[in-house]
C-alpha cells in the first residue's frame, strides 16, 4: 500500500462526503460572505487605505473560515467510528493526515476564491505591485493554515471542548505564517516593497510543518 | 466459533479493541496466528456513501480491487449496485454491510462485536446464517453476543468472561447457564 | 533533597538581592529580575520540548510528568518577562510596548504554552501526554520562525532603535549581579519543577490506582 495510492483514496472520499453534505462549504462560505460584508461598513477605507488594511482583513476573515471548515473535517470520522476502521487497515497513518489537509485545502481556496472577488469589489481594489505573485500568497498561506490546521483539529477532537480548542491551538503558532501571508498581501496591493521574502518565509514554514505533521500524526491517531 | 458471554462491564468489548490493536492493554499481550477482520458495535461505515462506494474505499486501504468489494457484498446478500445511501439502509442491512467490511480482506480470524444488536428477528436468523456459512468455509470466528441462543446452532464453545477474567467455558449452552 | 533545594534557593534569592539593590548601579532594578526571567523561561521550555520528545519516544510517565512541570514554570516565567517589561519600558523610552522581536516572540511564545496548558487541562486519559507531546514539538518548532518573522517584519518598517545590541555596554558588577540572580532564579525554576513534578507523579498514581479501583466495581455489581 503506497503513501500516494491511501491518499488519493482518502482524497476522494472526503471531496465526494462533502460534496453530498457540503458542510463545510455552506458555512465556511456563507460565513465569510458575511464578515466581508461586515468589515466593509465598519472600515470605510479610501482607496490608498484600503490597499494598505485589504491585506491583513482578507486573512483574518479566511483564518476564521478555515477554522470552520477545519471544526468539521473530524467529526466524520468519528461517526460510527470508522477511524477505527482506518486504524485496522495496513494503510499509513500519514496518508489519512495529507489527504485530509489536500481536501481542507480544496474546501478552504474554493471559498477563497468566491470571496476574494467580493473583497475586491467592496473595497475597490487595484493592486499597484504584481497581482500575479498573489496567487502564490494564496496557495502557500492557505497551505500554511490548512495543514496546521487539519493537525490540531485532530487534538482538539480528543479534548472536552473540541470547536473552542482549535483556535486556541492553531493562532499562536500561525502567527508567523498569517503575518507573511498579511505582508505579502499588503506590500503587493500597495506596490511599497517586495513580497518575495515573505512569499519565501512562507514556504519555508509550510516545509517545516508539513514534515512534523506528517511524522507526528500516526502518533496522535494511535494515541487511544 | 466461539461466543463471548458475560455481563456490561466485564471487559469483553476491551478485549476485543486490544486484540485488534486499538487499544493499548495495561499488561499482557494478546497472540493471533493469522489476518484479522473486525466488525465492532458501531458500523464503521460512512452514512453519506453507496455500500459499494463505502467498501471500495476500505478496499483501496487493503490494496484490493472493487472486485473483492462485489464479492464481499453479495456474500453477506446485499446487492452490490444498491445505490441508496447507508444512511437510508435498515439497522439490519447496515450490520450485513458492516459484516462485509469486516470479511474484505478475507481474513483468518473474525471478531464480532454484538453482531444481533438492535436488529429484528428475521435478520438476526439471516445473520446467525451467514456466520455459520463463515464458520464452514474455515474461519476462526469470536462473537460477543447478548443473545447466545441466536448460535446455538453454530456455535462450537462458549467463554464466560467476568471481572476481565474467564470464569466458564463450555461446549453447550446448558452448561454455561448452569 | 528538598530542604537543600529550598536552602539553596532562598540563599540565592537574598545574595541576588542585595547585589541588584545596594551593589550594582541604581537605573533600572527592575533589569536584573526581567533578563533572568527571560533566560530561565526559554530554558524551561527548551526542557519541555527534551522531555516532550523523550515522552515520544520512551512512552514514560514520567516524561510526561517532567513536560508538565517545565511548561508551567516555564509560563509563570514568561508571566514575569511581560509584565515587568512594559513597567521597564514605559519610564526608560516612554512606551509601555513595541513590537520589537524579543518582546513579540516572548508574548508568542507565552501564547503558544498557555495553549499547550489549555489542551492539557481538557484532554482526558492517557493520550493527554501524547497529544500534548506533539503540540509541545509544533510549538518549539514555531519559535525560531516567529523570531525571524518579526525581525524581518520590524527592519521593513524603520523605527527609533531602542536600547543596544544584547548585553552590550553592561558594567561589570551589572553583569555580575545579573549573573547572580540568574543563578537564583534557576535554582529557584529547578526547585519549583521538582515539586511540580513529584506532585504530577503523585496524580499519575492516583489515577492508574482509580482505574484499577473501577475494575473492581465491576466485581461487586
Amino acid at each position: 500500500m503506497t503513501l500516494w495510492a491511501a491518499t488519493r483514496a482518502n482524497l476522494i472520499k472526503d471531496l465526494r462526503l462533502e460534496w453530498r453534505s457540503k458542510d463545510a462549504l455552506n458555512a465556511t462560505g456563507f460565513f465569510s460572505l458575511l464578515v466581508v460584508v461586515i468589515f466593509s461598513f465598519s472600515f470605510e477605507p479610501t482607496a490608498e487605505e484600503a490597499r494598505r488594511i485589504a491585506g491583513g482583513l482578507i486573512w483574518v476573515a479566511f483564518l476564521f473560515a478555515a477554522i470552520i471548515a477545519l471544526n468539521q473535517t473530524w467529526a466524520r470520522e468519528l461517526r460510527h467510528h470508522v477511524l477505527d476502521g482506518y486504524r485496522l487497515s495496513p494503510a499509513p497513518a500519514s496518508a489519512l493526515f495529507l489527504g485530509k489537509a489536500l481536501g481542507n485545502f480544496i474546501f478552504v481556496a474554493a471559498v477563497e476564491a468566491i470571496t476574494a472577488p467580493l473583497f475586491i469589489i467592496f473595497y475597490n481594489l487595484r493592486a499597484v505591485g504584481d497581482a500575479s505573485l498573489l496567487i502564490l500568497v494564496f496557495l502557500f498561506g492557505t497551505w500554511a493554515l490548512v495543514v496546521n490546521g487539519t493537525f490540531f483539529a485532530a487534538l482538539s477532537i480528543r479534548t472536552r471542548n473540541r470547536e473552542v480548542m482549535l483556535p486556541l491551538l492553531l493562532f499562536p503558532i500561525s502567527v508567523p505564517a498569517v503575518l507573511a501571508m498579511v505582508q505579502a498581501t499588503t506590500f503587493i496591493l500597495t506596490g511599497d516593497d517586495s513580497p518575495l521574502l515573505w512569499i519565501k518565509l512562507l514556504i519555508g514554514y509550510d516545509v517545516i510543518f508539513t514534515t512534523a505533521g506528517l511524522l507526528l500524526f500516526p502518533t496522535v491517531l494511535n494515541a487511544e | 466459533m466461539s461466543v463471548l458471554l458475560g455481563e456490561n462491564g466485564a471487559g469483553k468489548s476491551t478485549l476485543m479493541r486490544i486484540a485488534c490493536g486499538l487499544a493499548q492493554p495495561s499488561s499482557g499481550s494478546v497472540t493471533l496466528h493469522g489476518t484479522l477482520g473486525y466488525m465492532a458495535h458501531a458500523t464503521m461505515l460512512y452514512d453519506e456513501l453507496t455500500g459499494m462506494e463505502n467498501l471500495s474505499y476500505f478496499a483501496q486501504l487493503y490494496g484490493l480491487t472493487d472486485s473483492a468489494c462485489i464479492a464481499a457484498i453479495s456474500a453477506v446478500g446485499l446487492d452490490p449496485a444498491l445505490a441508496r445511501h447507508v444512511r437510508d439502509y435498515s439497522q439490519g442491512m447496515r450490520q450485513r454491510l458492516s459484516l462485509a467490511r469486516a470479511i474484505l480482506n478475507e481474513p483468518e480470524i473474525l471478531l464480532l462485536d454484538e453482531p444481533f444488536s438492535n436488529v429484528d428477528i428475521a435478520s438476526t436468523s439471516q445473520m446467525a446464517k451467514l456466520l455459520g456459512e463463515l464458520r464452514d468455509r474455515g474461519k476462526t470466528l469470536l462473537v460477543i453476543t447478548h443473545q447466545p441462543a441466536a448460535l446455538s446452532k453454530v456455535a462450537d464453545e462458549y467463554i464466560v468472561l467476568r471481572e476481565g477474567r474467564i470464569t466458564e467455558r463450555s461446549r453447550t449452552l446448558t452448561e454455561v447457564w448452569a | 533533597m528538598k530542604n537543600l533545594l529550598i536552602a539553596v534557593t532562598l540563599a540565592l534569592l537574598i545574595f541576588g538581592f542585595y547585589q541588584a539593590i545596594y551593589v550594582a548601579p541604581e537605573e533600572a532594578t527592575i533589569f536584573y529580575y526581567h533578563v533572568p526571567s527571560a533566560w530561565t523561561a526559554m530554558l524551561l521550555f527548551f526542557a519541555n520540548f527534551l522531555a516532550s520528545i523523550a515522552y515520544l519516544i520512551w512512552r514514560s510517565p514520567k516524561s510526561d510528568a517532567w513536560a508538565l512541570a517545565f511548561a508551567e514554570a516555564g509560563v509563570v516565567y514568561c508571566t514575569i518577562v511581560l509584565v515587568t517589561g512594559p513597567l521597564w519600558a514605559k519610564p526608560v523610552w516612554g512606551i509601555w510596548w513595541t513590537w520589537d522581536a524579543r518582546l513579540t516572540t516572548t508574548l508568542v511564545m507565552w501564547l503558544i504554552y498557555v495553549a499547550y496548558l489549555m489542551l492539557r487541562r481538557f484532554s482526558e486519559g492517557q493520550q493527554t501526554a501524547t497529544i500534548a507531546a506533539a503540540l509541545a514539538v509544533f510549538g518549539f518548532l514555531d519559535v525560531p520562525i516567529v523570531y525571524m518573522s518579526i525581525r524581518w517584519w520590524r527592519t521593513q518598517h524603520p523605527q527609533p532603535v531602542i536600547g543596544g545590541g544584547q548585553g552590550s555596554g553592561i558594567a561589570p558588577e551589572m553583569k555580575f549581579a545579573l549573573f547572580a540572580n540568574w543563578a537564583a532564579f534557576m535554582a529557584m525554576a529547578a526547585m519549583t519543577c521538582w515539586f511540580r513534578y513529584q506532585i504530577a507523579r503523585a496524580e499519575q498514581e492516583q489515577e492508574h490506582a482509580a482505574a484499577l479501583e473501577s475494575l473492581k466495581t465491576v466485581e461487586v455489581h
